[in-house]
C-alpha cells in the first residue's frame, strides 16, 4: 500500500533525535574515564536502569513484529511473547548477580574473571561481536524499511539516520548517553501503547469496522512487472487506486445479535468477544508468469477460537511432523536461554552500583516488559479486526491501528517505532565498542592503554561499529531480515549460555572448557542456521527440501551441545587449581 | 551462607539457592504450556476459567508468574541478606576470595 507522509511524524521524530542528541552532549562535556564511558559509573539508579532494560531489549521486532503477526496469524505471535519474556526469569535468578560481581565492562570479563585466559577473551568478544552484527542488521534494515511509509524519505536516508544519530549518541557519553536514550524510549514505548490499548478497549468490537463503506470482501491482485512498475487488479498503482485495507469482524458472539458493536469492553471481555466472533483474515499466494509476480490477497473467513490458538504461524503445530514440533520446541528454547545472553543485555548489570540494584533493575524490566507483552496481545488483536491492516506488510500493523483513532496517534507511534530502532542500536554498539576495546585490544592482545586512551578506542570501535551497521543496512536492504533476530538468540544462547551456567555451578569448570564451549556453540548454532531448510528457501531462493539439517532453529542441539563439549573439554584438561580452596 | 560450597567462590549467599528453586519453578511452568502445545493441543480451546481459553490464560500465566517470582525473590533476598548469619557467611566468602587472589 502507498502511505501519506505524516508530517507530524517527522516532527514528533527531529524533536525526539535532537532532544536525545542535546542530551548526550549535554551529558558527555565532561571528560570522561573508561568506568563512565563503559559503565556509566556504576551509578545509574536501580529503577532507571529497569526501564533503560526494557528500553534496550524491546526492539523493532518485539513492537512492530509481533503486533503485525498478532494481527495476521493470531495467537501464535503472543507464543514469541511469552518465550522472549521467559527468558528473563533466567536473567534474574540465574544470571543478573553472578555478572555484576564477576565483570567489570563486559561479558568476557565475568567468564574470565578466575581463569585471566587469552582463549576464553578471544572467544567471548568474537561471539559478542556476531551476536551484536546479527542483531543488527535487522534493527537497521527495519529503520530502512520504515522511513519511506511513515516519513517518506528514501530507505538509505532512514539507515543513514539511524546510524548517524546512535554513532553521535554513544560517543558523546556512552554508557550514560545510551542509558538515557533507552530509559526514555521504554518509557514511551509502553505509555503509549497502554494509551492505543485503552482506546481499542474503549471501542470494543465493531463489524465490518474501516469506514460507511466497510471492507469489500473480494479478493485483490497486486502485480510487479518485469519493469518495476506495480499494478493493483491489473491498473498502475497509485493513491486513488491502492490495495483496500483489511481485517474485520464478520459477526459478533450471539450475546450481542443484532448490534453492530459491542461498545466499550474490559481486558478479559474483549478477549472473551473475539473468541466468540467470526474474523474475516486474509491470506496471500504469489505465483509468476511473463508479465511479472502476481501476489493474489483472499479473505479467509475464521472463527476467533481457530485464531486464539496456535497454529496460525507455526502450521507444523497442528498438521506436522515431529521435525516441525521440534523446531517449534528448539525456537522456544532458544528464546528462554537467549535473553540472558545477549551481550547488549549483559553490559547493562554493570551500570548500577551493586548486586541487590542489578537485581531490582531486572525486578524493574520484567514487570515493565511483561506489561508490554500482555499490551501487544490487545494492540494485535485490535489491528486485527481494525479494518485497516495492509495485507502486504505485517510490520505495519500497529502504526496503522493507530491511524484509526487520529492521525495524531499515528504520528506518535510512527516516531515511537523510529525511538525504537535508536535505543536498541545505541545498545548494540555500546557492547561491541567494548568487545573490541577492552576484550580485544587491551586484555587479548596486551596492548597498554591509559584510561583516556582507553575510552577513546571505544569511541573509534563504536564509529567502525556504526559505519558497519549502516553499511549493512543499506546492503541488506532487499533480505528477509526478520527472522536474524531468531539467529541472534539462537547464536548468544548456544555460545554464552552454557559456559555461564557452568562457570557458576561447577567448580570442575576449565579455561579450556570454557573456551571450547563458546567457540562450537557460536559455530555450530551458526553452521546449523546456514543449512536450514528457512536459510535454504528464504536466503539462497533453494528448496525447502535441499537442507541437510532435520529443522531450522538449532538451539534444541546447539544448546545442549556447548554443555557437553565443555564438560568434556573440562574432564580432559587439568583441574583449575585456582578456583579451589 | 553454609549452605554455600566452599570451593565455589561464585555462589552468592543465599540468594543463589533462592533464585535457583524460584528458577525450577518456573521452568515447569513455562515447559507445561509448550507440552500442551506439542502434545495436547485442543486443551488450549477449552474455557476452564470461563471467559477466555486456556492458551490465553495460560500465556498470560506465565507472564504473570514471572512477575510474582520476582517479587518473591526480591523479598526473599532481602530477607536472606538482612540476618546476622548471612552477614557473617558474606564477610566471610570475602576473605576467602581474597585469599585467592593472594
Amino acid at each position: 500500500m502507498l502511505y501519506e507522509t505524516s508530517p507530524l511524524a517527522i516532527a514528533i521524530f527531529s524533536v525526539f533525535v535532537l532532544s536525545v542528541i542535546g542530551l548526550s552532549f549535554f551529558l558527555g562535556r565532561k571528560g570522561q574515564s573508561a568506568q563512565g564511558y563503559y559503565a556509566a559509573h556504576g551509578e545509574i539508579h536501580w529503577f532507571v536502569n529497569g526501564i533503560a532494560f526494557a528500553g534496550d531489549y524491546l526492539s523493532a521486532a518485539s513492537f512492530l513484529g509481533i503486533c503485525g503477526m498478532i494481527a495476521f496469524y493470531g495467537y501464535d505471535g503472543f507464543l514469541y511473547s511469552i518465550g522472549f519474556l521467559a527468558g528473563w526469569v533466567v536473567a534474574l535468578f540465574v544470571i543478573a548477580e553472578p555478572i555484576k560481581r564477576l565483570g567489570k565492562f563486559t561479558f568476557a570479563d565475568a567468564l574470565d574473571s578466575q581463569f585471566n585466559s587469552p582463549g576464553i577473551k578471544l572467544a567471548v568478544a568474537t561471539s559478542t561481536l556476531v551476536v551484536s552484527i546479527f542483531y543488527l542488521i535487522p534493527q537497521m534494515v527495519g529503520a530502512g524499511d520504515l522511513i519511506s511509509p511513515l516519513l517518506g524519505l528514501p530507505h538509505t536516508a532512514g539507515v543513514v539516520l539511524v546510524g548517524v544519530s546512535v554513532t553521535l549518541i554513544v560517543v558523546t557519553a556512552g554508557m550514560v548517553s545510551t542509558t538515557w536514550v533507552q530509559f526514555i524510549k521504554g518509557s514511551l514505548l509502553v505509555f503509549f501503547c497502554g494509551v492505543l490499548t485503552v482506546m481499542i478497549l474503549n471501542r470494543g468490537l465493531i463489524v465490518n469496522a474501516g469506514g460507511d463503506a466497510g471492507v469489500e470482501l473480494k479478493p485483490q491482485v497486486k502485480t510487479i512487472c518485469p519493469d518495476g512498475m506495480r499494478l493493483i487488479d491489473g491498473e498502475p498503482q497509485s493513491k486513488t487506486h491502492d490495495l483496500r485495507p483489511v481485517g474485520t469482524i464478520k459477526s459478533l458472539p450471539a450475546r450481542y445479535a443484532g448490534q453492530a458493536s459491542t461498545g466499550p469492553l474490559g481486558p478479559l471481555a474483549y478477549l472473551s468477544a473475539i473468541e466468540d466472533s467470526t474474523i474475516v483474515t486474509w491470506s496471500s499466494k504469489k505465483h509468476t508468469d511473463v508479465q511479472g509476480v502476481h501476489t493474489t490477497y483472499s479473505p479467509v473467513e475464521r472463527s476467533g477460537k481457530d485464531l486464539l490458538k496456535p497454529g496460525g504461524y507455526f502450521k507444523g503445530l497442528t498438521t506436522g511432523t515431529l521435525s516441525d514440533k521440534l523446531d517449534f520446541a528448539s525456537l522456544m528454547l532458544a528464546l528462554f536461554c537467549g535473553t540472558a545472553s545477549l551481550p547488549h543485555i549483559l553490559i547493562r548489570y554493570y551500570t548500577v552500583k551493586d548486586q541487590a540494584a542489578a537485581r531490582k533493575s531486572t525486578v524493574v524490566g520484567i514487570a515493565v516488559i511483561g506489561a508490554f507483552y500482555v499490551l501487544t496481545l490487545y494492540l494485535g488483536l485490535g489491528a486485527m479486526v481494525s479494518g485497516a491492516l495492509d495485507p502486504t506488510s505485517s510490520n505495519m500493523a500497529a502504526p496503522l491501528l493507530a491511524k484509526t483513532f487520529s492521525t495524531t496517534l499515528f504520528a506518535i507511534i510512527s516516531a515511537i517505532a523510529f525511538t525504537t530502532v535508536l535505543g536498541t542500536v545505541s545498545g548494540l554498539i555500546m557492547a561491541g565498542s567494548g568487545a573490541v576495546a577492552h576484550d580485544l585490544v587491551e586484555n587479548y592482545f596486551q596492548i597498554p592503554l591509559s584510561d583516556h586512551e582507553k575510552v577513546r578506542c571505544g569511541k573509534i570501535a563504536a564509529v567502525g561499529l556504526g559505519i558497519v551497521a549502516m553499511v549493512l543496512g543499506v546492503a541488506f536492504r532487499n533480505f528477509n531480515v526478520s527472522f536474524l533476530v531468531g539467529w541472534a538468540f539462537n547464536i548468544a544462547a548456544s555460545a554464552n549460555l552454557p559456559a555461564l551456567v557452568m562457570l557458576l555451578f561447577w567448580p570442575r569448570t576449565t579455561k579450556q572448557g570454557i573456551t571450547a564451549a563458546v567457540s562450537v556453540g557460536m559455530v555450530s548454532s551458526l553452521t546449523w542456521i546456514l543449512l536450514s531448510a528457512d536459510t535454504f528457501e528464504k536466503v539462497y531462493g533453494w528448496s525447502r527440501e535441499a537442507s541437510i539439517v532435520p529443522f531450522s532453529q538449532p538451539g534444541l542441539v546447539t544448546i545442549p551441545l556447548g554443555f557437553v563439549v565443555l564438560i568434556v573439554v573440562s574432564f580432559l584438561s587439568p583441574r583449575p587449581t585456582q578456583r579451589t580452596g | 551462607m553454609s549452605h554455600a560450597k566452599p570451593n565455589d567462590p561464585n555462589l552468592s549467599p543465599g540468594s543463589a539457592r533462592i533464585g535457583l528453586v524460584l528458577f525450577v519453578m518456573y521452568v515447569l511452568l513455562y515447559a507445561g504450556l509448550i507440552g500442551i502445545v506439542l502434545f495436547r493441543p485442543e486443551l488450549l480451546s477449552t474455557r476452564p476459567f470461563g471467559g477466555v481459553n486456556l492458551a490465553i490464560a495460560y500465556g498470560m500465566g506465565l507472564i504473570g508468574a514471572a512477575f510474582l517470582l520476582a517479587i518473591v525473590y526480591m523479598i526473599a533476598c532481602r530477607m536472606v541478606e538482612g540476618s546476622p548469619a548471612s552477614r557473617q557467611a558474606a564477610s566471610s566468602g570475602g576473605v576467602r576470595k581474597k585469599q585467592h587472589r593472594d
